[in-house]
C-alpha cells in the first residue's frame, strides 16, 4: 500500500468520515467554476440513476483555485439534483474536496484521488475531466460499469470528434502506442477514465512519484501500466467531445506530457514491447471512433510555414537526431511549393521513430528532443489536413488506419535502432 | 711555460671529471625519474582513455559543441586530447622534478612555480569544458524555444546566447590562469555591455511591434487572431 503522508490531516479526517465506499469519482479542478458546477450535477445525477444502492463519494482534488471551485462542489445538495431528474438516492452521496498545493499539477492530483481511491477501498473509480462541459449522466455509467459489473481494469473513452481535432492522438500516440504495445487503445492520453481500485493500488505503488519524474502525462502512464501489467481494458463510447481549442505556445507543453512520457516509458518497458508484434482490438462498448466533418478554420500556411522555417533553422539540432537520408527527404519536402507540399506517412513514421530511438539514447538533452520534434508535427497537420480536407468520415479513418499500418510495419526499424549501441 | 699548460689543462680535466662524476649520479636520477614519469604519465594516459570512452566522454563533449571546434582544427577527438594533455602535464612534471635534482640555481624556483600552476591549468580546462557544455546547452535550448514561438531569426538569437556565456566563460578562464586579468575584466564589461546595449535598442527600435503584442497577450489578454484557428492536439 502508497504511503498516505501527503495527504493532509483534514483530508484524512474527511476520507476517514466516509468510511468504506463502493464508487469514487475524482474531479482534479483548479479555477473551474465556470463549469465545475454543471459537471458536479452530471455526475451525482450519474450516480443517483445508475447506482442508487452504491456507496460513492465525490472526491475533488484542487489545485488552489481561487474562485470558489471546491466550495460549488462541496456545497451541491442532493436535493438540487432530485427535482429535475425523478432519481432517489439510497445511500449518502459525499462530496468532499482537499487543496493539494497551491499551483495545479496533474499528477499531483491524480495521486491524491488514487491514494483516496485506495483508502476508501474504493472498488469502482472514474475521473472526471473539469473542462468537459459536454458531459451527460450516461458517461458516469458508461466509465463506471465495465469495472463495476464486467471486471475491467481500465476503461478508456471513445469520443465522437471532429475530424481535425486531437491530431497529436490520430497521427502519433494512437498509432505508436498500437504498434509498440499491440493494443488499439484510441485515447491513450485520456480526460476522462475509469479503473479498478485494483489497477489504482499497483498503479500508485510503483509509479515513481518521488522524484517527480513520474508526475507528468500521469494518464498516459496509467494506461500504459495497465496494458505492460496485463490488466483489462476495453473502451466506452461517451458521445461528443468539446473541441478545446489551444495557443500555438500549448504545442510543447503538450508534446512533453504526452510524447515525451510515452518515449520514456519506452526504455523501462522495452521486455514488453520488443517481443509483440501486430495489434488487438480492445473490447468496447459502442463506436470506437466517430467524426464530425463540419467546416473548420484553419491556418494552414502557418502550420506549414512554421514547419519551413523549423527545418531550415534546426538543421544542426536534426543531424543529432535524424538519420542522414530522413532530414535529407525533410529537407527536400520544405523547399517544395505550398500546393505540392506533403508529409508522407512513411517518412512521418521514420521521423518518430528516430524521435523516439534519439530520445533514449540521450543524443542531446531529451527535452530538446521533443522540443524539436514540434515544427515537425505541424508540417505533417498540415499534409494531414490537405489530404483529409474534403474526405468522408469514412475516409478520414481509411487513412487513420493507414498510418497505424505503416507505423506497425516499420516497427523492426526502430528495434533496429534501438539495439544497436550508437 | 710548458708544463705549466700541461698543469693547467689537466687541472681543469680532473675539474671537468669531478664535476661530471659529481653530476653524474643526479643526471642518472633524473634520466630514471624521466623514464618512470614517462611510464606514469603512459599508464594515466591509457586509464584515462578507457575510462573517458567508457562514460562516453566524445557525446558529452560534442553536445558541448568541442568535438566540432576539434575537427575544425584537425585536431583529435575529445577524449584523444584530454589523454594527451593529462600524459605532457604528468610527464613534464616528472621531467622538471628530475630537472631540479640537478640543483641548478634559480630553476628550482620555475619549477616550484610550475607545480603549482598545474591545479590552475586542470581548473581552467575544466571551466572551459563546461562553460562550452553550458554554451551549448543554453543556445540549443533558446533556438528550441524561439522556432517553437515564431520569433524572428531564431539562429541570431541562439548565437548571442552562445557569446554570451562563452565571453563570460573565457574571461573566468583567463582569470584563473592569471593572464591579462585586467585586460579581460575591462573586455569582458565592454563586450558584454555594448551586447545588451545593442540588444535593447534592437528590441527597443525593430521589435517594438513584438514587444506591444507581448505585452497586449500577456496583461490584456488579447488572443493573436493567427492563433485562433490552432487545433487542439490532444
Amino acid at each position: 500500500m502508497e504511503d498516505g503522508n501527503f495527504l493532509t490531516d483534514d483530508f484524512l479526517r474527511q476520507l476517514i468520515n466516509v468510511g468504506e465506499v463502493d464508487i469514487l469519482v475524482g474531479l482534479p479542478t483548479h479555477n473551474n467554476a465556470k463549469t465545475v458546477g454543471a459537471i458536479v450535477h452530471t455526475i451525482r445525477t450519474g450516480i443517483l440513476r445508475s447506482f442508487p444502492r452504491e456507496r460513492a463519494v465525490i472526491i475533488n482534488a484542487d489545485g488552489g483555485s481561487r474562485d470558489g471551485t471546491p466550495d460549488l462542489i462541496t456545497g451541491i445538495s442532493i436535493d438540487d439534483v432530485r427535482p429535475d431528474s425523478s432519481v432517489y438516492a439510497l445511500r449518502t452521496l459525499h462530496a468532499i474536496s482537499t487543496r493539494y498545493a497551491s499551483t495545479p499539477h496533474s499528477g499531483v492530483a491524480l495521486r491524491t484521488i488514487l491514494a483516496a481511491a485506495e483508502l476508501l477501498r474504493a472498488k469502482a473509480c472514474i475521473v472526471i475531466s473539469p473542462e468537459s462541459e459536454s458531459i451527460t449522466p450516461e458517461w458516469i455509467s458508461s466509465l463506471l460499469r465495465p469495472v463495476y459489473y464486467d471486471g475491467f481494469d481500465l476503461v478508456s473513452p471513445t469520443y465522437r470528434r471532429h475530424k481535425f481535432d486531437g491530431l497529436l492522438m490520430t497521427n502519433l500516440l494512437y498509432p505508436m502506442v498500437r504498434a509498440l504495445y499491440g493494443v488499439r487503445i484510441r485515447e491513450a492520453y485520456m480526460p476522462e477514465f475509469g479503473f479498478s481500485g485494483r489497477l489504482g493500488s499497483q498503479f500508485l505503488g510503483q509509479n515513481r512519484w518521488n522524484d517527480g519524474s513520474g508526475e507528468n502525462g500521469i494518464e498516459l502512464r496509467l494506461t500504459l501500466a495497465a496494458v505492460t501489467g496485463g490488466f483489462r481494458i476495453c473502451q466506452s463510447f461517451l458521445g461528443e467531445k468539446d473541441h478545446v481549442e489551444r495557443r500555438a505556445a500549448d504545442l510543447v507543453p503538450t508534446l512533453r506530457q504526452s510524447v515525451g512520457v510515452l518515449f520514456s516509458a519506452l526504455d523501462s518497458d522495452f521486455p514488453v514491447w520488443s517481443s509483440v508484434s501486430g495489434s488487438q482490438e480492445v473490447p468496447t462498448t459502442g463506436s470506437d471512433m466517430e467524426l464530425l466533418l463540419d467546416p473548420l478554420r484553419i491556418n494552414r500556411k502557418r502550420l506549414r510555414d512554421m514547419f519551413v522555417s523549423g527545418v531550415s533553422e534546426l538543421e544542426s539540432v536534426f543531424q543529432s537526431i535524424l538519420s542522414p537520408s530522413t532530414l535529407a527527404e525533410l529537407k527536400r519536402i520544405a523547399g517544395l511549393r505550398e500546393e505540392e507540399f506533403r508529409y508522407p506517412a512513411e517518412l512521418w513514421v521514420r521521423t518518430v521513430y528516430e524521435f523516439a530511438a534519439a530520445y533514449q539514447k540521450s543524443v542531446i538533452n531529451r527535452d530538446h528532443v521533443i522540443q524539436a520534434l514540434a515544427p515537425l508535427f505541424r508540417g505533417r497537420v498540415f499534409t494531414f489536413v490537405v489530404e483529409n480536407r474534403n474526405e468522408s468520415a469514412r475516409d478520414v479513418a481509411k487513412n487513420i488506419e493507414g498510418l497505424c499500418l505503416e507505423f506497425e510495419r516499420l516497427k523492426p526499424y526502430l528495434l533496429d535502432m534501438w539495439k544497436s549501441k550508437e | 711555460m710548458r708544463e705549466m699548460i700541461i698543469s693547467e689543462l689537466t687541472q681543469a680535466a680532473q675539474d671537468l671529471a669531478r664535476g661530471f662524476a659529481h653530476y653524474l649520479p643526479r643526471l642518472i636520477v633524473m634520466l630514471i625519474l624521466a623514464f618512470v614519469g614517462w611510464l606514469i604519465a603512459y599508464l594515466l594516459k591509457v586509464i584515462l582513455r578507457s575510462i573517458l570512452r567508457l562514460i562516453k566522454f566524445d557525446r558529452l563533449s560534442e553536445k558541448a559543441g568541442a568535438s566540432q571546434l576539434l575537427t575544425k582544427a584537425a585536431l583529435p577527438s575529445a577524449t584523444e586530447m584530454l589523454s594527451r594533455f593529462v600524459f605532457w602535464v604528468t610527464w613534464l612534471g616528472f621531467i622538471l622534478l628530475g630537472v631540479s635534482v640537478l640543483g641548478i640555481l634559480g630553476l628550482q624556483e620555475q619549477i616550484a612555480r610550475f607545480f603549482l600552476f598545474v591545479p590552475r591549468l586542470f581548473a581552467a580546462v575544466l571551466i572551459l569544458f563546461f562553460g562550452m557544455l553550458a554554451a551549448g546547452f543554453f543556445a540549443r535550448a533558446a533556438l528550441l524555444a524561439a522556432v517553437n514561438a515564431n520569433v524572428p531569426s531564431p539562429r541570431l538569437l541562439s548565437l548571442a546566447v552562445r557569446s554570451i556565456i562563452l565571453v563570460f566563460v573565457l574571461s573566468v578562464v583567463f582569470e584563473e590562469l592569471g593572464l591579462a586579468e585586467q585586460t579581460m575584466l575591462v573586455a569582458f564589461g565592454i563586450a558584454f555591455g555594448a551586447l545588451m546595449l545593442g540588444l535593447a535598442i534592437a528590441f527597443g527600435m525593430g521589435g517594438r511591434d513584438l514587444a506591444r503584442r507581448f505585452l497586449e497577450e500577456k496583461f490584456v489578454r488579447i488572443r493573436k487572431e493567427q492563433d485562433e484557428d490552432e487545433l487542439s492536439p490532444l
